[in-house]
């Protein structure tokens, strides 16, 4: 395109240059028309939508009110369940947005060392759980509070614990029995990607590297296979971290809503709990909107962080 | 006989060597090997731990679902709790199968849609060089960056007035631009499908709708597969969804969840419809598995 461009653009401006590009190409504009279309309406829309009616205030049946940043002020000063969520939410990705990304690569590159046949087995067994749909409500049977739960029958079996533990009501377990099945549940198409990432790489570079003198397969991958996967683990990064913010309905199942004095309430729950039961829908909103913004933020952290690491 | 087995396994093992000569000679110590078996077994156990007893759980009659201490395996397996299951899908109040059928219509409608709308576009962004695909590219990356919680509320509004609160619509049409399709669809068109057959099929004066179904979708049929297998598992396994409120209309995976909190009275049930319900989604990755791991591998994100 630059090429063309430059011959062209000698003769007219480019405006008309891209004017010209539009017509010849019109059918470009009428592949994609149904899908953003669509988008548009589910997606764009939306996230428009919420900016501007987070400063109103709307309960679906009369026309929204303006009220500036009245809702903001109340979600950060007066509502001490949302600051409570704010700070669940972010705990919550911090552990299970890396530790996913993590587990996905580690295990994606143990699995690359097995033969092909067995690699597909084990690159089935780790990433099942991701597409087994509800499966994960057994752990709430292997960790039952009454005397069926597997946990507490082989604890006090082995006299690891005294009485039965009530796991999924006491906050002091909530929070890290979530974690883990949120983790359990969360090698999926990132997890895949790196699968694919390792299988890609140029075998030539790990001969070259053996030449150079990489001693130990912690060297190789560190200074040979991770830099050549650059691009998959972009976008691992990015799956991963939208992910961490959206487990909440893995929460919901398990521990119910509310959960015990809020232990488990994030910010995905607030927000249904605003738009979804209360109707209350430019408070809503705003919680929408500031899920929106620190998802983007996180991301584009991140992944700024991540080209920088490369080169 | 012993000795033509061991002969053969040893020229297994002297093949396999010759394949990975260097890696296993420089980089590979056998102590690292021996660690990463020993953590991919364990894990692997705990990743299937879930899955081994929902199955043996659905097999169990009923005293060995009530015995104490709680037993994980079977001892007399039964194909009673999936008979169950089935009867009563026949007599509760919506019937069971309704369930199902919602959960097949939307998963395989909402698929084809998906499939059929990310190809489409991600064919265009990627082949033909329209004024402004970069900027919905970028768009579309973007949009990957968040999920569908932030849309969920204002989307109520946009539903309510398509008047497609409680309908299908509500749940299949949003299904169709899923921008996950996309991105790997455009990526995976990018890489393997040539532009100079492209070219030459334009001059021919071929349509591009007719390059993109004859010369295009052909080429990339791994990157189909994975959108099928991503957007159905996807469907398949959505449960309760916010602007649905008939029962006709909710999912088997909302039902499952129902019968399974229910309780233990029910917990042979449950597990039989847990076990119906992986089965699908897992037995398609099975099939497609290496069709997706090669759409993968050009996944990455470039700069």
């Amino acid at each position: 395109m630059p090429r063309e461009k430059a011959i062209i653009r000698t003769d007219i401006s480019k405006f008309k240059w891209t004017l010209i590009e539009m017509k010849k190409n019109w059918v470009g504009y009428a592949m994609i028309l149904p899908f953003f279309l669509l988008f548009f309406i589910f997606t764009v829309i939306p996230v428009v939508l919420s900016v501007i009616l987070s400063f109103t205030t709307f309960n679906l049946l009369e026309w929204p009110q303006f009220i500036a940043m009245d809702n903001y002020i109340r979600l950060f000063l007066d509502d001490d369940i949302f600051l409570l969520a704010i700070k669940n939410t972010l705990i919550f990705a911090a552990i299970t947005g890396p530790g996913s990304y993590l587990l996905s690569l580690f295990f994606a590159w143990f699995i690359n060392e097995l033969r092909p046949k067995i690699r597909a087995i084990v690159t089935l067994l780790f990433y099942a759980p991701s597409i087994s749909g509800s499966i994960y409500l057994i752990w709430q049977i292997f960790f039952s509070s009454d005397q069926y739960g597997f946990v507490n029958a082989w604890g006090i079996k082995l006299n690891l614990i005294a009485k039965p533990i009530l796991w999924f009501q006491d906050e002091k377990y909530i929070f890290g029995l979530i974690i883990a099945v949120a983790l359990w549940t969360s090698l999926g198409t990132s997890f895949l990607a790196f699968i694919a990432g390792f299988q890609v790489v140029n075998m030539e570079l790990y001969e070259a590297g053996a030449v150079d003198g990489v001693k130990n397969r912690w060297q190789e991958l560190w200074f040979i296979t991770l830099p050549s996967m650059r691009p998959q683990m972009m976008l691992g990064a990015i799956l991963a971290i939208t992910a961490s913010f959206g487990f909440g309905g893995i929460i919901d199942a398990l521990v119910g809503f509310p959960s015990p004095e809020y232990c488990a309430h994030t910010i995905m729950h607030h927000l249904g709990d605003y738009g979804g039961m209360r109707f209350e829908m430019g408070y809503a909103s705003a919680i929408a909107t500031l899920l929106f913004f620190m998802m983007i933020g996180a991301n584009l952290l991140v992944t700024k962080i991540l080209r920088k690491v490369g080169s | 006989m012993l000795t033509k087995i061991t002969d053969k396994l040893k020229k297994f093992w002297e093949k396999q060597q010759g394949k990975n000569t260097y890696r296993r000679s420089v980089t590979r110590s056998a102590g690292g090997d021996v660690g990463i078996y020993i953590i991919l077994g364990i894990v692997a156990c705990i990743m299937v731990l879930p899955m081994v007893y929902a199955i043996a759980s659905s097999l169990k009659p009923l005293d060995e679902l009530w015995v104490f201490p709680p037993r994980f395996f079977v001892v007399n397996p039964t194909l009673k709790n999936f008979t169950d299951l089935f009867r009563l899908m026949g007599d509760s109040w919506v019937p069971f199968s309704r369930y199902i059928f919602n959960t097949v219509f939307i998963s395989v409608v909402g698929t084809f849609g998906n499939v059929i709308l990310s190809s489409y576009a991600a064919y265009a962004i990627a082949k033909i060089k329209f004024p402004g695909r970069k900027f919905l590219f970028n768009v579309i990356v973007y949009s990957l960056m968040f999920n569908a919680t932030v849309t969920g509320i204002t989307n109520f509004i946009t539903m309510s007035l398509l008047g497609w609160v409680d309908t299908y619509f509500a749940i299949i049409v949003p299904a169709f631009c899923t921008t996950l399709g996309l991105y790997l669809m455009k990526q995976f068109m990018e890489t393997s499908v040539s532009d100079a057959v492209l070219e030459s099929a334009r001059l021919e004066g071929a349509s591009e709708n007719k390059i993109f179904w004859k010369i295009a979708m052909p080429m990339v049929k791994p990157a189909w597969i994975t959108l099928i297998i991503f957007s159905f598992s996807g469907l398949w396994n959505s449960g309760a969804n916010m602007y649905i409120y008939s029962e006709q209309l909710k999912t088997f995976n909302y039902a499952i969840g129902q019968i399974v909190s229910s309780g233990i009275a029910r917990a042979g049930v449950g597990a039989a419809a847990q076990v119906v319900m992986m089965v699908v989604p897992i037995t398609v990755f099975i099939i497609t598995q290496s069709n997706v791991i090669q759409t993968m591998s050009t996944s990455g994100m470039k700069d």
